[in-house]
Formats: C-alpha cells, structure tokens, sequence
C-alpha cells in the first residue's frame, strides 16, 4: 500500500491522526496533516484505510504497490 | 411506494413520537423511498433534501455545493437566522478560498496533540462540577448543574478567559439558540458577549498566555492582519458553534443510556477508554443534535443519487437520517455502544466538518468515562415519558433533566 496526501485539500481534523497515529501527524503550526511513513507495513493498513475512509476532506488516497 | 408518499412534505417534519431519540418517521420512509427529493420550508422555498448517507458525504464533499446564504436559493432555517446571515458572516458561511483561509488560522488550536494537552483539565472541571452536584440538593437538574457549566468552562479555559465569564456565556450561548429567538434580544446578547470579547483581546495583547486568544491577539490583531472585531467574532462563533451542542450531548446522551441500562452499565462499568470513545461515537451518530442539518446550495449543476440538481438550487444534507441509513450502520436504530461508528456525518462532512470535533470529542470522553463511574446509582427523578425535548431548537435536546443518586 502507497499513501498520498494532498496538504491544500486537507482541514486539519486530525480524524487520521485518531484513527492510525503510526502513521499520520499533524503540522503544530496550522493542523494540516504530515506523514511519518508512505508504505505502512500490513499491521497498519486497517487503520490506514479507516483513516482514508473518515477523512471529511478526501484528502488521503491508497493505491495498490 | 413512492406513489404513498405526500407531493411535498415540509421540513422540518414532526419527530418519532414513541422514543424521544428517534427521528421523524417520514424521513426514514423517504431515505428508502425517495432518498434525495424536494422539501418545502417555512418560507415557501422548495429545496432539495439528502438522505444516504453516502449521498450526504459526496454532497457534502462536493466543491460545487456553497454555503453563500446570499444566494436566492440558500434554504434558511427560519427568519431570525436569514437576518443574522445578512449581517455576520463566520467561516461557516465562506467558501474556499476564503473558507480556507480563515479556517487555517484556527486549526492549529484544535490539533489532537492540543487537545489532549487540555484533557487533564477538562477533567478537572468536570471532576470540580460533579464534587458541587453531589455537595448540592437531590434531585437536581443535570442540564443546570452540569451539563451547561461543562462547555461554560471549557470554552473559558479555551478562550483564555476567566472563569468569571461563565455566566455571560451561558446566558449568550441560550439566548441565541432558543427555540424561537427574540430577533432584539438575540442582537443584544450577541453585542454584549462582543463587547466582552472586544476588551478580552486588549487583556490578552497586553498579558498573553497560552489560549486561542493570546495567539489571535499576538499573530493576528498586533500585526494588524484582524481587527478587535473580527477576533471577537471567532469568539463567539466557537461560543455558539460549542457550547449548547456539547450541553446537549451531555445532558441527552446521559439520558439515553439511562434509557439503555445495559448500554450505561457497558460505558460504566468496563473500565475500557476505548469502549468509552466508541459510546461517545455511536451517541454522536444515534442522538445527531444539529436539527437544522447542513445546509448548502448549488453552484452549478451537479447530479446526487441520480437525480440533477440546477445550479442556484438549496439542498439540504440530513444528517440526522443518514447516520440511521442501514447500508452504513447495520440495525442503525438500536443504540450500541460497541459498533463501529467512527464514519458517522454527525460532525458532517468536507470543509466545513465541525472544527470543533477534537474538542467535543475530548469533553464527552472525559463526561462519560466519569459522570456515571462517580455517581453510579444516578437515575431519572422523574419518568422519562415526563421529561420534554427542544423540538424545534437549532440543537436538539433534552430541556431539563432531572437526576437523584
Ligand atoms: C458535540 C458537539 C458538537 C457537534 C455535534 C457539532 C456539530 C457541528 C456540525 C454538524 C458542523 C457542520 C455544519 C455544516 O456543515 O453546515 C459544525 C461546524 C462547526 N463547529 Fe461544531 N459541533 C460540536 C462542538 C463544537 C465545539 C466544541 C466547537 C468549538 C469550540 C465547534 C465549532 C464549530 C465551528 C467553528 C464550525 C464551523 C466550521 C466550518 O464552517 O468550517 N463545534 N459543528
Ligand atoms: S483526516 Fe483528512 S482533513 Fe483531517 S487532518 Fe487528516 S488529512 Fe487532513
């Protein structure tokens, strides 16, 4: 799994940060997402993938690597 | 059969009269039936209204759906917030890039870090409350004793304000959202709690500390980029925006698990956080408080579901039905603290989802894993057939709740 994030669509919900923090942070100055890590091992993907799915800015895309 | 279905309903339509949780039963008949239709309002406008829920999150998503409530077609809730619209306008009425702008300038105080930074004294406030309730008479009034001092003082230690301000805030906060605002008073509530805000950025700019005010005050109104004015708007916009909606999932989700006991002793007695942040999700999703829904209109043509929205025309996303849509949430009218509920609209959707969640999030964790481990013998005073609800408030909810331990 290959993670993308898009900062400009992102509005700092943190909703990723709640559903996998392994994986997602947030910038301290404007809440907009970071990520700690692009290809999460198969742990973390249910996380990764609940946090795509309530992501209210549809900013978090997965595809297949 | 769609051909059962009256031509055009009015909204807001009438709640369940069996169980005070439940919505009104024609919007369910229309989430199977005629999942986006139109709807008539108070003004004799006829917009759209969403059901599904995943029809509401594409809408809500949707950059070509606006929240201008200058347009024509805007679907106002009633004549008192029309003419509020025309003359303040907050975040929640911008569309990007303008929403985006303003709502970055605010973000970093909601982080999760941030919040959980504030937890420890949330749950100071809310462990000082319960010592005052229980060193109080019984009976008592859980909205009066608890459940609007909660978000009081959390808004206070937000703000960077003291604690004094408490009572101005109540008082502000109710007079905006009744059931029927008084379009005078609620000009005046709302230019009294200004004119506090106005002299709070002034303290903050002379003696900043650690809140959204001394930031706002240093960043934003010492370097001239935001007046005392607008500062003081962004007060009272998270004032309205997060005081009665965090009282109501209070004082309401308290008394549905009382309704539920095998659900409060589940959230009680576990001893599970996570189990408390899953009940605090599915309260969110059974209770959805924000009656008047969210509210949008066309920018340009755009189809949902399958039927064609002109561009110009108002719709509205019901949230409250879309988080009983069964293709989301299995058995969606049982109440079930264990579900997985976290994809709830209850917050709604895309740019403008609550800004607040963080907080809220945090507030009811902390309310739930504490009220009913503290008092565990609370019960309804009286019976919950007597209890009354804000039917027609901006928030629903319940109006007083009358708890003995
Ligand atoms: C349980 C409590 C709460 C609920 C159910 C709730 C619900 C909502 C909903 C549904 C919206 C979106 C409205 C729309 O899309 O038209 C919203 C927006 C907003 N909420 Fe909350 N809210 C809660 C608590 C709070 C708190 C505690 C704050 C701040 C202290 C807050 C601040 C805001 C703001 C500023 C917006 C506007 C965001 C924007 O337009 O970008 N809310 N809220
Ligand atoms: S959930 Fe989406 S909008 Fe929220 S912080 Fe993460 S990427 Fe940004």
């Amino acid at each position: 799994m290959k993670i993308t994030i898009d900062q400009h669509a992102c509005i700092g919900s943190g909703q990723c940060v709640l559903a996998s923090p392994e994986v997602f942070d947030q910038r301290d100055a404007d809440g907009i997402v970071v990520l700690l890590q692009d290809s999460p091992e198969p742990g973390l993907q249910e996380d990764v993938w609940e946090a795509s799915r309530i992501c209210p800015a549809l900013a978090i895309t997965l595809t297949p690597s | 059969m769609a051909d059962a279905l009256p031509e055009m309903p009015t909204f807001p339509m009438a709640r369940a009269t069996g169980c005070p949780f439940d919505p009104s039963p024609e919007l369910g008949r229309r989430l199977e039936e005629a999942p986006v239709s139109r709807v008539r309002l108070w003004d004799g406008s006829t917009p759209w209204m969403v059901t599904r829920h995943a029809d509401v999150r594409a809408l809500l998503a949707d950059p070509r759906v606006s929240v201008d409530v200058t347009q024509p077609g805007f679907p106002h809730t009633n004549a008192v917030s029309k003419a509020r619209d025309a003359h303040m306008k907050t975040l929640m009425q911008m569309d990007a890039p303008e929403h985006t702008a303003q709502r970055r300038l605010l973000t970093s105080d909601f982080t999760i870090k941030r919040m959980e930074a504030l937890r420890p004294r949330i749950q100071r406030i809310v462990d000082d409350l319960i010592d005052e309730m229980l060193a109080g008479p019984n009976p008592v009034d859980l909205v009066e004793a608890f459940a609007l001092p909660v978000p009081s003082l959390v808004i206070c230690e937000l703000l960077g304000s003291p604690y004094t301000a408490r009572d101005l805030f109540h008082r502000v906060s109710r007079t905006l959202v009744m059931d029927e605002p008084d379009p005078e008073q609620a000009m005046a509530a709302s230019q009294e709690l200004n004119a506090y805000l106005e002299e709070l950025v002034d303290k903050k700019n002379a003696e900043p500390s650690d809140d959204v005010f001394s930031r706002l005050a240093v960043e934003q109104y010492r370097t001239g980029a935001m007046t005392r004015r607008e500062i003081a708007t962004v007060g009272q916009l998270l004032l309205v925006a997060g005081h009665d909606t965090t009282a109501n999932m209070i004082a309401l989700g308290t008394t549905a698990l009382l309704a539920h006991p095998d659900q409060l002793s589940a959230v009680r007695d576990g001893g599970d956080p996570a189990l408390v942040t899953n009940a605090a999700e599915e309260l969110l999703r059974y209770l959805s408080i924000t009656h008047t829904e969210a509210r949008r209109v066309a920018r340009e043509d755009l189809e949902i579901g399958g039927r064609l929205i002109r561009k110009g025309d108002g719709i509205i996303a019901v949230k409250s039905i879309a988080n009983r849509d069964p293709s989301a949430f299995p058995d969606p009218e049982t109440l079930d603290v264990r579900r997985e509920a976290r994809h709830h609209v209850a917050f709604g959707f895309g740019a403008h989802q609550c800004l607040g969640q963080p907080l809220a999030r945090v507030e009811l964790q902390v309310v739930y894993s504490t009220l009913y481990r503290r008092i565990p013998t609370l019960a309804l005073a009286v019976p919950l057939e007597q209890l009354t609800f804000k039917e027609n408030a901006v928030f629903y909810g319940v109006r007083e709740l009358p708890v003995t331990w």
